[in-house]
């Protein structure tokens, strides 16, 4: 029997969240609780315009400055620019400014109260040039405010022969959606501490989700050798990928003022400023023009994707890729043609953000499946169902699908547990004379798991178990806790594997200086990449174990500790290492852009009943349901959580979380009015799991984390279109957006029928 | 020379405490600065979060939006005390059971506006959970662990007497 389906008494059970009880007793600590001896704070001077060049930067007289510590680009030890995957992006302004809220001065002092005033005496003046504030002006190019041609990245993902395809269907349907930005959110806002000494060089302690990325910064702005500088993760209260890059910057200035000051620096946001600072979900509009036959199966789709990036190219070159590779939906079609790019603007860059581009395609191809079943007048379960993809069958970059696939099985769970047939039959009658009109929407999508394509080989992470001369079973990986439950999962996977107690486990501190380099907390890849490492190499150590210190087959808890201890004894230490291997056949080919994009994909049908108020026009989620195929679970109170919260935030990017951008900046950046939904905005949601074991995931595990955020806003926006017969194609939809389609129809067709 | 700054007494988890502070910080600073329970969370500053939510008289209030000058004579309590001896209270254990923390940092606010729930009304229905809980804003979750949680606790019967067992402390 395979590894992934053999039976287990630890994972896939319902265990409490490994560091739960600290959390609700309140002693968790997270960055803003921690203070340290001489501590100062630091804070930002920010750019007020989009783009131009800085004439002079004064300090008020008013102001004691020899009280503060002050820096400037001027400050920096080595490179000043970010490290991410290119490196364009300046950790402080020098010279020039390419948007809002770009730092250009940072200030320490003791006292965080002066430092208000103090930023408010820092005069900076500008020459200021054209700016670029949306995707098309960025395509017009009538400034390039980057590289060239204002072009960030771009792909062409070719398959098949669209050109000769278009004469042969009986329909071409054509479509343009948009998505807006989105802020992450988390509770707890961006937040470093840094110290520095000659002798130790750099330590950062941060809300951070990737110790190892804000520590490549941090040795290129330093100029440190790598093992002059520390990263440790504080407890980390929501990410949601905010803060996947952004505490590269923070960590980076903090540690600036750190080594000016020689003390240690607390920099913690406030709302407003991570707000309107740190990144957000990409904009995006997508163009589909599909050619079908008249059975409504798929011939040919010729998809334009421009994404906008804002002012540097961060992640926007992955995240452009996981939104190509995820435009097709998941679905067989001959012929395919995506054109993709991403657009420099002048706003604060775009980043990571739980699913990673793929909601911005989902919500596209999902919502564009029911225009199109609507122009063939077929059930849109049925023309998705007429093109699934099943094993066998190829994707548009030519992946093979090798695992066993149960899209319709998914389909028909979702449409029973939800009643959908009957419900849409009931509603389309009480629709007719009510002021409440009622619908239902599906959405089927997949998520890729894992880094895209050659990825996971590049990042090649190693991971660890150990036992500490204390009798510590620990787990050593750089994949950080941050809610979703990576500390509960991978503690189970080696407790499991060592054939151990789950209270026997634990996490070593999430510290460069201690834990190797599993990769980036991100890409729904802990569980699955980072599991399978800890279940290898906790399997590596029992048979080292077995081999070496005569720990016999269904060992007990004091077996394990006296074998580990002859096992130090012969070699100094108790350590198991395991290095990333890409399973058998996965092959990428970047230039072609073809071939295996994800060794595994999560798919899920999900179901949205919606109301839609005529008369206040409020769109409501009645009640939603979730049915996916995500591999093995390892505990299912903590996927259901994941699943739960990420159909929450796809709710919130639907019907209420709307950016206001005014020349550049965000106007709402406040909780008042930048609207998540809240408690009584979230309908009941059923979660349902099939379970099929990915053979080269931890115990079978698929990626998780990010797929229930990619279906919501299609399955919402297509339940909306049931009730009201009109098709939306741009979220976030708004009341006053609901009414100007409402009335817009009305326009033409007479007054609404009540 | 400046003038002194004013002592305010208040009891806090039972315990009675004097702080000598500007008389308009906020109780959120002066229980995490002044007396260091940081278990208490800054989510927002403007009292939209419910995260730095403590129950004050009684009230459930948003610690950020209260100056320490409107906490003279008050009794307090916060996250740091819901446990009794070392023994969770149950709604921590329900949290814990039910998978109602994720990130954690909005569960201190979420647990004492559960509280004040479960103190008044020791058998809410799901709707009155919602609504209760609807001033606190969790990103992580979508709720429906915390309702579990919550409608768990108080069906177990203990939140109640744990509740009102400090109710008699004081």
């Amino acid at each position: 029997m395979m590894d992934s389906t053999a039976k287990t008494r630890i994972v896939g059970a319902a265990l409490p969240r490994k560091e739960g009880i600290d959390k609700l007793a309140g002693r968790a600590r997270y960055v803003d609780d921690i203070q340290r001896e001489g501590m100062w704070y630091g804070t930002t001077i920010r750019s007020s315009i989009p783009r131009g060049l800085i004439r002079s930067v004064t300090f008020d007289t008013s102001v004691d400055w020899s009280e503060f510590t002050v820096v400037t680009a001027a400050d920096i030890p080595g490179e000043n620019c970010i490290q991410l995957i290119i490196a364009d992006q300046p950790c402080l302004a020098d010279g020039k400014v390419n948007h809002c809220e770009e730092a250009i001065v940072l200030l320490a002092h003791p006292d965080k109260h002066k430092l208000r005033a103090a930023a408010t005496a820092v005069r900076v003046e500008y020459d200021p040039l054209p700016a670029v504030l949306s995707i098309e002006e960025s395509e017009r190019q009538d400034a390039i405010v980057w590289g060239e041609d204002n072009l960030l990245k771009s792909f062409l993902l070719q398959k098949g022969d669209v050109d000769s395809a278009w004469s042969t269907a009986a329909h071409i349907v054509e479509g343009e959606y948009r998505t807006g930005a989105q802020e992450h959110l988390y509770i707890e806002n961006n937040g470093v501490i840094a110290e520095y000494s000659a002798l130790h060089g750099v330590t950062v302690w941060g809300s951070l989700q990737c110790p190892y990325y804000v520590h490549k910064s941090l040795v290129k702005v330093f100029a440190l050798p790598e093992a002059k500088v520390r990263v440790i993760q504080t407890e980390t209260g929501g990410a949601f990928g905010g803060k996947e890059d952004y505490p590269s910057t923070l960590g980076c200035h903090a540690a600036l003022l750190a080594m000016k000051s020689g003390h240690p620096v607390k920099m913690v946001y406030d709302r407003m400023e991570d707000l309107a600072a740190t990144t957000k979900r990409h904009p995006s509009r997508i163009r589909h023009k599909t050619a079908v036959d008249k059975n409504g199966k798929l011939l040919a789709m010729e998809i334009d994707l421009a994404t906008d990036g804002g002012a540097y190219s961060t992640l926007s070159s992955t995240v452009l890729s996981r939104a190509t590779l995820h435009s097709t939906g998941p679905y067989v079609c001959p012929n395919v043609r995506v054109r993709a790019k991403s657009w420099a603007t002048n706003t604060v860059p775009y980043g990571a953000f739980r699913g990673f581009g793929a909601p911005q395609a989902v919500f596209a191809i999902e919502r564009h499946m029911d225009e199109i079943a609507a122009v063939l007048s077929m059930d849109p379960i049925e023309l998705r169902r007429r093109n699934f993809l099943h094993q066998g069958d190829t994707t548009a970059t030519e992946q093979t699908m090798r695992e066993p696939m149960i899209l319709d099985e998914l389909m028909d769970r979702a449409l029973h547990e939800s009643d959908y047939y009957a419900k849409r039959k009931i509603f389309a009658r009480e629709n007719h004379t009510s002021a409440i009109k009622r619908g239902m929407g599906v959405a089927a999508f997949y998520h890729g798991s894992g880094f895209t394509g050659s990825g996971e080989v590049y990042l090649n992470s190693l991971a660890a178990v150990d036992v500490t001369p204390e009798g510590k079973v620990r787990v050593l990986v750089s994949s950080t806790e941050f809610g979703q439950g990576t500390n509960t999962v991978l503690t189970q996977i080696a407790a499991e594997a060592l054939e151990l107690d789950y209270r026997d486990i634990e996490m070593a501190p999430p510290d460069t200086g201690i834990v190797p380099n599993s990769g980036p907390t991100v890409a729904s890849r802990t569980t699955m990449v980072v599991g399978r490492l800890i279940e290898r190499a906790s399997k590596q150590l029992v048979a080292e174990l077995r081999e070496h210190a005569n720990l016999e087959a269904d060992h007990t808890r004091e077996d394990f500790f006296v074998a580990c201890e002859r096992l130090r004894a012969a070699r100094g230490k108790v350590l198991s290492e395991c290095r990333y291997e890409a399973p058998p056949g996965i092959v990428w080919d970047d230039q072609k852009y073809q071939g295996e994009a994800y060794p595994a994909f999560g798919w899920a049908v999900y179901v949205a009943q919606v109301e839609v108020d005529t008369v206040t026009y409020s769109a409501e989620v009645e009640n939603f349901w979730a049915v996916q195929e995500v591999g093995r679970v390892m505990n299912p109170v903590l996927a259901t959580g994941q699943i739960e919260g990420g159909v929450a935030q796809g709710l919130g990017y639907a019907l209420y979380e709307k950016v206001i951008w005014q020349d550049g900046r965000m106007a709402n950046n406040q909780m008042t009015n930048y609207i998540m939904p809240t408690a009584e905005d979230i309908p009941p949601i059923h979660v349902f799991f099939e379970q099929m074991p990915y053979q080269h995931g931890g115990y079978g595990a698929k990626g998780l984390g990010e797929l229930p955020h990619d279906g919501p806003a299609p399955a919402i926006l297509n339940a909306i279109r049931d009730a009201t017969g009109i098709g939306f194609h741009s979220i976030p939809l708004l009341p006053e957006d609901l009414f100007a389609g409402l009335m817009a129809r009305s326009l033409i067709e007479g007054p609404a029928t009540l | 020379m400046s003038t002194p700054l004013p002592t305010f007494h208040f009891s806090v988890n039972g315990e009675r405490k004097q702080v000598q502070t500007p008389p308009m910080k906020r109780l959120l600073d002066v229980l995490r600065e002044d007396l260091c329970l940081t278990g208490t969370k800054e989510g927002c500053g403007e009292g939209e979060c419910g995260s730095c939510s403590v129950r004050m008289n009684g009230e459930l209030v948003n610690s950020c939006l209260v100056p320490v000058l409107q906490a003279e004579g008050a009794t307090i309590q916060t996250v740091e005390g819901l446990a009794t001896d070392g023994r969770l209270h149950a709604l921590q254990e329900a949290f814990l059971k039910c998978g109602g923390a994720q990130c954690g940092i909005c569960t201190p606010g979420m647990l004492m506006a559960s509280a004040q729930l479960i103190d008044r009304n020791p058998h809410p229905s799901l709707v009155e959970v919602r609504e209760a809980l609807s001033g606190n804003l969790c990103r992580c979750t979508g709720y429906m662990r915390i309702f579990e949680s919550v409608l768990a606790a108080a069906a177990s019967g203990k939140a109640e007497t744990e509740l009102a067992e400090k109710h008699d402390a004081r």
